[in-house]
């Protein structure tokens, strides 16, 4: 009896320790990870010319622009502006006060004459009238010379995409546009060579000042009644669709644009 | 710098906004219309006839006459584009009727809302009886101005009339405008009369009628109501149709179970045999230069459509799907084959190119067939039966049209039922 017991208890424990043994969570496999690939981060703004918040780029290098102005260029209106109070027979209170700003800008504490001069500038804004010849000088300089950095600014901010096409971003944005304005000629055959060029003259707004078919002389030549149909149905949709969604930046690029209208994609589906 | 290209491939294929105004018309016209014609306003009328064709497309949006602000007189005279743009109209269609020495003259012009300029300027004179004629003239000129090909508005379709239950039905030969007005029976419904084709020349109608239980193929002029029978045929004949210029017919006999393809000539009525295979070989239809035929056999063991030269030579199938294609008819553009398909019982209308490349099914249902083409080659007619009942009781056959974007489908109404319908070319050049 107590055999028998044993025996089952025996093979119950060897049951049990099987069962266990062949638990998949028990058979521990090695921990097969993945190869470690490397990723090198890359700046697509080059290739794709996607201007980077352009208005806040703008902005910023306008900034940075003014702060390199201040700094760097205050020595010659200050030579200018000397000259002129010289030759203009001025109050001697204000000949104190050049004299004071002098002493300033004698200063070798940067810092400092920084301080003066945006003092100057308070002054200035407080409109005096015995100073507004000084004024009007040094304001043409001081005009003349920011339109200069404005320019060499302007040069600077389009020299990356200025001999570039559009973005895909803003390609892919007109496209849109302009997908959604053309009704396309159902009637037209889907075999013939049936592009239309049309050049454009842009406002900054993307309203169109003017449109032209390039292809123009083939609008009346008899047998291509179906150019004149789809030449005609583009123009409609360019003048729908304005004002184009153009860029908000780098108007020199695409004031004037050609569009290309082929409907054999369409026609042929 | 380099011009900035670029490309436009796509667009909307939304229908066009078009409003067309009510032609104008003065008051003393316009009584004299009344009295002939019994119509309030003549002017309104036609529009609506314009009106309605454009819709039927589905290639353009007529815009609602209550949206309008200027008056069709004056909008006639010189349109105020600022108003028409604001309703958001694309083309504008104005005109003008007045009674002249008995007769209905006509003038109407299309302008270009967006570019601001008239392109297209036309006047006519006709009968006034002829009034919704002009309506479809219209259409057409503005169709064909607007879209790039001819229209097709200005054309009849001749069709077969049926009335009765299925096992005793009476058929007669019917012709209606293709907006289904002015319908008129041209038989009288004593002989089985069947496929009826107009020719793609002029008015002339050739058809298949049963006299003492034998097909005889007959011609019909529309214009003159002349009748004459083009043959006995030993034998069935089937679907008789006519060449491109109209001078020969070609149809299918059928003796001793084997069925091939023949042409008549119809000035010396010389017949030649086109087809010699044992196999079934009918529906021929000619390409419209006349160098190829297009037809239905089944020498391939299963019913499909092929083409060959119209002597009879290099016989090329040309479709390879599944199911049974017949009825093959080829387009009068050239450049596709309308055909009905049968597959796992259901019935299609599809076209494909002549090749038999690009095959597309228009629509489907349980029972429908017999394709014809517009003259423009952009819409198909077919006829379609159904039950006229939910409980799949009763029986009913209309036409309907479609056009080849498969979108714009469309019932054609009828006094009665119809089938075999076949389209004419147009009335007027």
């Amino acid at each position: 009896m107590n055999r028998n017991i044993f025996i089952s208890f025996g093979f119950h424990i060897l049951l049990v320790l099987i069962t266990a043994m062949s638990l998949p969570f028990l058979a521990k496999k090695p921990i097969d990870l993945p190869p470690i690939v490397s990723v090198e981060l890359i700046q697509i703004t080059d290739k794709t010319n996607i201007p980077f918040a352009p208005k806040a780029k703008k902005i910023i290098e306008k900034v940075k622009e003014k702060e390199k102005k201040l700094v760097s260029e205050q020595a010659p209106p200050k030579a200018v502006k000397k000259d002129k109070q010289d030759a203009i027979p001025l109050p001697d209170e204000k000949l104190e006060k050049v004299k004071e700003i002098k002493e300033d800008k004698q200063n070798p504490e940067k810092v400092e004459t920084e301080i003066k001069q945006v003092s100057e500038f308070e002054k200035k804004d407080l409109f005096d009238p015995n100073n507004i010849a000084a004024l009007i000088d040094k304001s043409k300089v001081e005009s003349a010379e920011t339109n200069k950095k404005s320019n060499e600014i302007s040069q600077d901010q389009d020299k990356n995409i200025e001999f570039g096409g559009l973005s895909l971003s803003e390609e892919d944005a007109l496209k849109a546009q302009i997908f959604g304005c053309w009704s396309i000629p159902l009637g037209l055959p889907y075999n013939e060579n049936l592009l239309v060029r049309i050049k454009l003259q842009l406002k900054p707004d993307g309203s169109i000042i003017d449109s032209e078919i390039l292809d123009h002389a083939r609008m009346n030549k008899p047998g291509q009644g179906f150019y004149k149909v789809l030449a005609e149905s583009a123009l409609r949709a360019v003048k729908l669709c304005q004002p184009l969604r153009v860029p908000s930046t780098g108007y020199e690029r695409w004031k004037e644009l050609q569009l290309n209208f082929d409907a054999r994609e369409m026609l042929e589906g | 710098m380099a011009l900035i290209e670029v490309d436009i491939t796509r667009g909307n294929l939304s229908p066009l906004p078009v409003a067309v105004s009510p032609l104008s018309i003065d008051d003393n016209s316009k009584e004299n219309f009344k009295k002939i014609l019994k119509k309030e306003n003549l002017g309104a009328e036609i529009s609506l006839i314009v009106e309605n064709n454009l819709k039927q497309t589905g290639l353009f949006n007529p815009l609602d006459k209550n949206a309008f602000l200027q008056k069709p007189d004056i909008a006639n005279l010189k349109p105020r584009f600022e108003d028409w743009n604001l309703i958001k109209a694309q083309a504008l269609i104005t005109g003008k009727v007045t009674f002249v020495d008995d007769k209905l003259r006509v003038e109407f012009r299309l302008w270009d809302i967006l570019a601001g300029k008239e392109m297209m300027a036309l006047a006519f004179t006709t009968v006034p009886s002829n009034w919704r004629r002009v309506g479809h003239i219209i259409t057409d000129k503005v169709y064909e101005r607007l879209t790039g090909e001819k229209g097709y508005f200005d054309t009849r379709i001749i069709y077969v009339a049926e009335e009765g239950p299925k096992t005793n039905r009476i058929k007669k030969l019917a012709i209606m405008d293709q907006d289904g007005f002015n319908n008129k029976f041209l038989t009288l419904g004593n002989e089985l009369v069947l496929t009826p084709r107009f020719s793609p020349t002029n008015q002339m109608v050739t058809y298949l009628s049963y006299f003492r239980n034998l097909p005889r193929v007959y011609l019909l002029d529309i214009e003159t109501g002349m009748q004459e029978v083009v043959g006995d045929f030993p034998g069935m004949t089937f679907a008789p149709r006519f060449s491109p210029d109209g001078k020969k017919i070609i149809m299918s006999f059928a003796q001793d179970g084997n069925s091939d393809i023949y042409t008549m000539d119809l000035e010396n009525r010389i017949v030649e045999r086109i087809t010699n295979h044992p196999s079934i070989d009918t529906s021929p239809s000619y390409s419209p230069d006349g160098k190829y035929i297009t037809f239905n056999s089944d020498r391939s063991g299963y019913q499909q459509v092929y083409i060959m030269e119209s002597n009879g030579k290099n016989i090329k199938r040309i479709s390879f799907g599944n199911g049974l294609y017949g009825t093959p008819v080829w387009s009068p553009r050239g450049d596709l084959i309308a055909f009905t398909k049968l597959h796992k019982g259901k019935f299609y209308i599809g076209v494909m190119r002549t090749d038999g490349s690009g095959e597309r099914l228009l629509t489907e249902n349980f029972y429908q067939e017999a394709p014809s083409w517009s003259p423009n080659g952009r819409v198909l007619i077919f006829y379609r039966e159904t039950k006229t009942n939910a409980k799949g009781e009763g029986f009913s056959a209309k036409l309907w049209s479609i056009d080849l974007t498969g979108y714009n489908e469309k019932l054609i109404k009828t006094e009665t039922d119809a089938s075999d319908p076949s389209w004419s070319s147009l009335l007027t050049n």
